[in-house]
């Protein structure tokens, strides 16, 4: 599975992309193991604020992801 | 299926536009509409007291235009339209430059007002745009506001 990252999240995490060979199958469970990666990640990922996409479209912590999804992790978004 | 005709362009871009040959295209394309209703929104020198000396406009290639795409379909389900124009620039702007565009036909006013704002108000809380705010000596990324927020919610109701 491809992870982007998108605006400040983009910037405080210094990275765009990431990529997981072996995903777990849900969203929550995406969180919880790149929050593992440390403090830092934690607080991005535990943000109640963070907006979640898989494929495009804006989704929540339940989505079931597989291997050749996308999933975006992103504040509110702020264009216009 | 009384809109498969309608005509939706979205363009997300880096360089200007010229919103008058937007106008003229939503115009020329369909002879049966009788109003358009244009929206243009422009980078402004101040945010929340501070003097700002310009943007930056990061977006999501691939899920913003499938984004534009749906709010402009929505529109065009939820009001009688000839046609859609969402025009949205990303990566440096200065004061005072043009940021987006929306232009909807319709038959008559109403519908093309309502669509015109109903678009504006679900672009600024769906589509994945992030601003971040230059001023003289800092940069910051732009807070979602509760207000746009309230305002898209309203359309719900």
């Amino acid at each position: 599975v491809n992870v982007l990252f998108f605006g400040q999240i983009r910037e405080t995490l210094e990275v765009d992309k990431i990529n997981i060979d072996t995903p777990p199958k849900t969203v929550k469970a995406l969180r919880l193991l790149l929050s593992q990666k440390n403090d830092q990640w934690r607080n991005v990922l535990n943000d109640k604020d963070i907006l979640v996409a898989v494929n495009h479209t804006l989704c929540d912590d339940d989505m079931l992801i597989g291997k050749d999804d996308e999933v975006a992790f992103f504040p509110p978004v702020t264009g216009g | 299926l009384i809109n498969k005709n309608i005509n939706i362009s979205i363009k997300v871009q880096s360089e200007d536009f010229n919103q008058h040959l937007e106008y003229q295209t939503l115009r020329e394309r369909d002879v049966s509409q009788g109003a358009i209703v244009t929206f243009t929104g422009l980078v402004r020198d101040n945010n929340l007291g501070k003097t700002v000396t310009g943007l930056f406009l990061e977006h999501y290639p691939g899920m913003t235009e499938v984004s534009l795409q749906q709010i402009a379909a929505h529109a065009v389900e939820n009001w009688q339209l000839g046609g859609v124009s969402i025009v949205h620039r990303v990566g440096l702007l200065g004061i005072n430059d043009q940021i987006v565009f929306v232009g909807v036909s319709a038959p008559h006013r109403q519908a093309a007002f309502t669509a015109c704002h109903f678009i504006m108000d679900y672009l600024k809380t769906q589509a994945p745009f992030w601003k971040k705010e230059f001023t003289d000596n800092s940069s910051s990324w732009v807070k979602a506001r509760q207000s746009d927020t309230d305002a898209a919610q309203k359309w719900q109701e």
